[in-house]
């Protein structure tokens, strides 16, 4: 009776029998399954099809790309959340509000409408084609969509974080002499390194698994705009199931990584932005 | 008897929160739990309610064993500290909850919820919503949702600790009036020693999951068992005295020896209103130099320094004051009528039950 | 949530000497909202003026095809079974994380947010390696002529599978902040485990609930890698809408996918004009709520 954890509510057997029920059934028996069907193949095997040069270029692109998208997130995201913050205009709290659109679109339909967008004849296809842009069925053209799908991470993590910046902060270093852009590269950027780092690898980890929108936007070529997750569908369409795991083992312990990553980071950054 | 306890304990992993605790409480009573945060005395208010079990001993309600009921069936209001109305659910709703659970008549629960806005002056605000109140109202929402079901006893979690200090001394008046109206037996958890000595019948006092004393607020003023009641319950001026020549002495002061043996110890207290002072520095035995003057109202208390450095505070009202016409900085001479002996030392310094001496104003020549 | 009204006060309070020039200010703003046109404005715009390039009657008889419509009913089922499940689920997670203390608490929140982590394509890679032909249950299923990939279940299991931390996600960080008193204190009423959770627990999180509900359902009824590897592509039988969407894309037909798309993009406008609503009316109700001290007095 005399239990330590003694809690007078009900149910935690209960829900707790049903969360791991739940969740085994759900993700880690398929997890596993992916795995345990893995062992089938020798560490030789695994390597070649893992490592093939298809393999290789289409890991090469779609890490590429990521990076670059999650860069250019993190720069114009910065930007974006700032100026969301810290200033006040026309039309403010309709983009606010529309920077969850990436979230809440389906990844097919932002392929498509961005593909047709950089297309030539495209709206904005139209003046880049004629200089060498090319948006559409290139690997520019992955990293267009990967930007999009990564966009709010970045914006949506900063902003709670500048919202709580303690101005005064930058009020003490004004009073101190420091000019406008001094406070902000000494001051201000530094306390919001880490959390821009974590957006970055949120849009990062995101845009790898990305596969939706990029089916419509690169055109799929091997060797030249095929993602991993394309060539896993590739491959499981020819029914190369092995080759097709091959390839999930090295994106998923990736992605393992990098959630180990994102957790680490976000402590980090919890450690900064606590005032 | 409403509630009993008897050697009831509480460890939460290896660390004890409460300590074979006993004492009990009679029907109707207005009893104050007080202690410092973290001594324990809101775990023993939960144990009561059954929110909390006890890893020893034995909880009586009404006579009746309470340890293996759940707390639903342990008809017993408790009032939470962040009060902990429900959020969804108007006033009117959130009072007739555990009537509704207990599936009272429709009738019946308007009837019920009625009769407890009037008494706490709630009326008009039934379909208010608890974000809509304030604090104090809030509070007396908390009350009557735990008191609409006719509890048994009535438990209050730091009943004033939320609100601001103006509306606290009035909701301390409202708790006692309710309470001479309603004679429902209550236990409230507080660590304020004022509101304890101002609102119960009687206090029960924890340090460090113990039970130190348990008294009526005189008692526990005059009459301290040790030390840390002593300093806990208003202020004393505490000093450690060694016997040297027959004679207790700490710095230039001097006490009788309590038949100790010379090189022994003890401790004594005494009250700051214990302490006369006299403007003729050949009134009374002790030369001092009146330091600094708080002035607290009604009342003003005196720091004194002796001539070792020894600090004495003292008291005295504004008209004393006046008529002596003191004022910082000025010499003094000093008496200390009356002390309590808080320990005696054997090898060590151990508690024993305190007693207190009266030292005769003739005794100022010398003991 | 205090944060605009905070911002506008410290704008109007604080000195030029925090504050950047109006020309770096526009210039910030300029760059910003061109980033958010191109990536946000635009690619919105372009679904519906797409769409309606072949005219009303192109975008109806696009949306009114036989194997739309089929796409349309399927997508609302598997939504209708992998939406309501995931709630189940994201309450009873919460619960038992938000009111209770146990060892490997982390790691279970962890696990929680695995399905985030994973492709798409591997998530419906992971499901046709246990339920498919070559799969470990594959044999057993066949024999048992139960159909599992490339029909409607295994589409469901993909769905739930990558839409899975949606509603806990959401419930969770709400139940820990209102923590268990209003629960304790409906105990010491009286009321049961079910009384507490259906007249306290449930109605406090109700925002955050719906909000989780919305998420998942955007996603489920728009998940696309996942689903697209288990369905098997079958015309007016296992195709969702996203599906749809790039089979009439691959027909090189220049309007119809955009029509189709566009209900797609339906969609996730009223998502974010609910998400918008919810939180507009929890700011209002925990920030503009009148202090108590300003009420008129009670009738």
């Amino acid at each position: 009776m005399a239990d330590k954890k003694f809690n007078p509510l009900p149910g935690f057997g209960l829900t707790l029998g049903f969360t791991l029920f739940y969740l085994s059934v759900i993700v880690l028996i398929p997890i596993a399954a992916l795995f345990l069907k893995s062992f089938s193949l020798s560490w030789r095997e695994f390597l070649d099809l893992a490592t093939n040069a298809r393999a290789l270029a289409a890991y090469k692109l779609t890490f590429g790309a990521s990076a670059i998208a999650a860069l250019a997130n993190a720069v114009f995201g910065t930007l974006l959340a700032w100026v969301l913050v810290r200033y006040d205009f026309p039309g403010r709290r309709f983009i606010d509000a529309l920077v969850d659109f990436p979230f809440a679109l389906p990844t097919a339909v932002a392929g498509l409408t961005l593909a047709s967008l950089f297309a030539e004849n495209g709206w904005l296809g139209q003046f880049l084609v004629p200089y060498g842009i090319k948006g559409a069925f290139t690997p520019l053209g992955v990293v267009l969509a990967l930007t999009f799908v990564g966009m709010p991470f970045v914006v949506r993590t900063l902003q709670p974080v500048l919202e709580n910046f303690d101005r005064g902060v930058e009020e003490a270093a004004a009073t101190l002499g420091a000019g406008r852009w001094r406070t902000f590269l000494r001051i201000i950027a530094p306390t919001l390194l880490p959390t821009i780092i974590t957006g970055f690898a949120l849009a990062f980890a995101r845009a790898i698994g990305e596969y939706g929108s990029i089916v419509f936007i690169s055109g799929n070529m091997p060797f030249q705009t095929e993602i991993a997750p394309t060539l896993i569908v590739m491959r499981l369409e020819s029914y190369d199931y092995t080759g097709a795991m091959a390839l999930a083992i090295v994106l998923m312990l990736f992605s393992f990584v990098l959630l180990a990553a994102i957790n680490w980071l976000e402590n980090w950054a919890g450690k900064f932005t606590k005032q | 008897m409403s509630i009993e306890l008897k050697n009831v304990s509480k460890k939460f992993g290896g660390v004890s929160a409460v300590h074979e605790v006993s004492f009990s409480v009679n029907d109707g009573e207005l009893v104050a739990l007080l202690g410092p945060s973290g001594c324990g005395k809101t775990t023993v208010l939960r144990m009561i309610s059954g929110l909390e079990l006890p890893t020893g001993g034995d909880l009586f309600v009404r006579g009746v064993r309470v340890n293996d009921i759940p707390v639903q069936q342990r008809n017993i209001g408790f009032v939470f500290q962040s009060y902990a109305l429900f959020k969804n659910m108007t006033v009117f709703k959130n009072i007739a909850f555990g009537l509704k659970i207990k599936k009272w008549k429709q009738a019946d629960i308007a009837a019920r919820v009625a009769e407890l806005l009037t008494l706490l002056g709630l009326e008009g605000f039934e379909n208010r919503y608890p974000h809509q109140l304030s604090g104090g109202q809030r509070q007396r929402v908390a009350i009557a949702r735990a008191l609409a079901p006719k509890p048994s006893v009535l438990l209050l979690d730091e009943p004033f600790g939320a609100v601001d200090a103006k509306i606290r001394q009035e909701l301390r008046e409202w708790l006692v009036h309710l309470h001479h109206d309603l004679k429902v037996t209550t236990l409230f958890v507080t660590h304020d020693q004022e509101e304890a000595m101002e609102v119960s019948n009687r206090i029960v006092i924890f340090s460090r999951g113990h039970l130190e004393q348990v008294g009526t607020p005189r008692e526990v003023y005059e009459q301290p068992v040790n030390e840390f009641v002593a300093r806990f319950i208003g202020v004393m001026n505490v000093l450690e005295l060694e016997v040297r020549g027959g004679i207790a002495r700490a710095h230039e002061l001097e006490f009788p020896n309590h038949g100790l043996p010379d090189g022994q110890r003890l401790r004594i207290g005494f009250r700051p209103y214990a302490v006369q002072i006299s403007t003729n520095l050949k009134t009374f035995r002790y030369q001092a130099v009146l330091r600094h003057t708080y002035f607290l109202g009604v009342l003003l208390r005196l720091e004194l320094e002796l001539p070792s450095g020894l600090t004495v505070r003292a008291r005295m009202t504004k008209e004393e004051f006046a008529h002596l016409g003191l004022s910082d900085g000025q010499s003094v001479s000093m008496q200390i009528r009356q002390y309590r002996v808080l320990a005696h030392e054997g090898e060590v310094l151990r508690p024993e039950v305190a007693t207190t001496y009266d030292i005769p104003v003739n005794l100022g020549e010398g003991i | 949530m205090t944060a605009s009204t905070q911002r506008r006060e410290r704008t109007a309070a604080s000195t030029r000497s925090t504050q950047e020039s109006p020309f770096v200010k526009w210039t910030l703003i300029g760059v910003a909202m061109l980033f958010a046109g191109v990536f946000l404005l635009l690619p919105l715009l372009n679904v519906f003026v797409q769409a309606f390039s072949a005219g009303w009657a192109g975008y109806w008889g696009a949306l009114t095809d036989e194997d739309t419509f089929s796409a349309i009913k399927l997508t609302l089922i598997i939504a209708a079974i992998s939406v309501p499940l995931n709630v189940v689920f994201g309450l009873a997670a919460s619960w038992c994380i938000a009111k209770f203390d146990f060892r490997g608490k982390a790691m279970l929140l962890t696990f929680i947010d695995l399905p985030f982590a994973i492709s798409p394509v591997v998530s419906g890679l992971m499901i046709v390696l246990l339920f498919g032909a070559q799969g470990y249950a594959g044999e057993w299923l066949q024999a048992h002529d139960i159909k599992i990939i490339f029909a409607l279940p295994g589409m469901v299991i993909a769905t739930i599978f990558v839409t899975f931390p949606f509603v806990a996600r959401e419930l969770i960080p709400v139940m820990q902040a209102t923590g268990s008193d209003q629960e304790q204190a409906a105990l010491t009423l009286g009321a049961s485990g079910w009384q507490t959770f259906w007249h306290v627990t449930l109605p406090s999180v109700k925002t955050g609930l719906l909000y989780g509900i919305i998420l998942c359902n955007a996603r489920a009824m728009g998940e696309f890698g996942a689903v697209s590897v288990v369905s098997g592509h079958i015309t007016g039988l296992t195709d969702t809408i996203p599906l749809r969407v790039e089979k009439l894309y691959h027909e090189f037909n220049p309007a119809a996918p955009f029509a189709v798309a566009s209900l797609l993009a339906v969609l996730a406008l009223v998502t974010l004009a609910l998400k918008t609503f919810l939180e507009w009316r929890e700011h209002r109700r925990l920030e503009l709520a009148p202090p108590p001290e300003n009420l008129p007095p009670p009738a």
